[in-house]
C-alpha cells in the first residue's frame, strides 16, 4: 500500500516564534553556525489508491491551513 | 432569542458563555454538542474557547471539520449572530467564516491578563455599543492575528476590524499589543458585519464580581442583530 508523505510549512514570511526558540537552543549548545531554524510538520498517509488531486484537496482543506502554510507531498511506495 | 452554545470536546468556555447569556443578557442559550446538523430554532451561535480537539493539527482545525459547522456557516451567511471567542475566533478563521489566520504569540507564552481594546469600526452591531476603550480578559498562547497585506486593505477597506489592543487612551501602541498581531488586531467582522471573532474573552467579564462589565457591551450585538 503507498504511503503520502505530506510537508506542512508555515509561509516564510511569517515568524516561526517556536523555531526561533529552538534556533536560540542550538546556540546555546555551542551550534554558533545556525543561522534560522524553521519547524515544519510530517503527516503520513496510508491510502489504498493515490489521486494527486484528491491529494491536494486533503492538504488545502485540512491539512494545512493555506493562510498560513506551504505544503508538498511525495508518494513512497508502490503507486496503485 | 435563543443562542446555541456550541460544546467541542475541550471547549472550556462554554459554561461561562452560557452563564454570560443568560444570566446577565437575559436571552435563551442552551448547549449544543458538535455532531449536531440542524441548528433550526435557535437565533444565533456562540463559539467558546478552549482546546477544542487538544489544538491537534492547528488551533481550531479539527473543530472546523466538525459537522455543526455546515450550520455556523449557514448562520453566518444568513445574517444571523455568530461569536466566536479566543478558541472560537481560531475555529472561526480555520472554516473560512472569517479572514486570516491565528498563531503563537510573538513571546511564546501563554499570556492570561486584562487587556485594554477599542473598537477599529462603530458601525457594527458588535461594536455599536462600545463607545470608549474597554478592559477584556486575554487568556491564549496561540493569538498572533495574521493576514496577507491584500487581506489587510480588504479589512480596512471594508470596516472588518472590530477590535484593536491599544494603551488606556486608545492609541496601538506597540507596546500594548500582547501578541504581536498583525496592525494590533483583536478581532475582525465578516464582510457583513455579523459575525465576529476576536481572542479576548467578553463572556469573562459581565459582571462586577468578576472584575467588569465591559463584555456586555460587546454580547449586545447578539440583541441588536436579532432584535433589528
Amino acid at each position: 500500500m503507498p504511503s503520502v508523505r505530506v510537508y506542512v510549512r508555515l509561509k516564510p514570511s511569517l515568524l516561526d516564534s517556536a523555531g526561533r526558540t529552538v534556533g536560540e537552543a542550538l546556540k546555546n549548545l555551542g551550534y554558533a553556525e545556525v543561522e534560522d531554524v524553521r519547524i515544519g510538520k510530517l503527516i503520513e498517509l496510508k491510502v489504498d489508491t493515490v489521486e494527486d488531486s484528491r491529494i491536494r484537496e486533503m492538504c488545502s482543506k485540512l491539512l494545512a491551513n493555506p493562510v498560513i502554510e506551504d505544503f508538498t507531498y511525495e508518494v513512497v511506495g508502490e503507486k496503485a | 432569542m435563543k443562542i446555541a452554545v456550541v460544546r467541542f470536546p475541550g471547549s472550556n468556555c462554554d459554561q461561562d458563555a452560557l452563564k454570560a447569556l443568560t444570566e446577565d443578557l437575559g436571552l435563551e442559550a442552551e448547549y449544543v454538542w458538535h455532531e449536531t446538523a440542524s441548528l433550526s430554532g435557535y437565533d444565533g451561535v456562540f463559539v467558546p474557547g478552549g482546546f477544542s480537539y487538544g489544538d491537534y493539527l492547528r488551533c481550531g482545525a479539527m473543530a472546523a471539520a466538525a459537522t455543526v459547522m455546515n450550520e455556523v456557516r449557514r448562520f453566518a451567511a444568513e445574517g444571523r449572530p455568530v461569536l466566536g471567542a479566543c478558541n472560537g475566533f481560531q475555529i472561526l478563521c480555520e472554516s473560512g467564516i472569517l479572514p486570516g489566520a491565528l498563531l503563537q504569540n510573538v513571546g511564546r507564552r501563554f499570556i492570561c491578563d486584562d487587556v485594554y481594546l477599542t473598537p477599529g469600526t462603530r458601525r457594527s452591531p458588535w461594536t455599536e455599543q462600545v463607545d470608549r476603550t474597554v478592559t477584556i480578559p486575554i487568556a491564549h498562547g496561540e493569538g498572533r492575528y495574521v493576514i496577507d497585506a491584500d487581506g489587510l486593505k480588504a479589512l480596512h477597506d471594508n470596516d472588518q476590524v472590530a477590535f484593536r489592543y491599544t494603551n488606556a487612551l486608545g492609541e496601538p501602541t506597540p507596546q500594548s499589543n500582547p501578541n504581536g498581531s498583525v496592525d494590533n488586531i483583536a478581532g475582525v467582522l465578516n464582510e457583513k458585519g455579523n459575525v465576529l471573532g476576536l481572542m479576548p474573552h467578553p463572556e469573562r467579564c459581565t459582571k462586577s464580581i468578576l472584575g467588569g462589565t465591559d463584555g456586555l457591551k460587546v454580547l449586545a450585538g447578539y440583541l441588536a442583530l436579532v432584535g433589528a
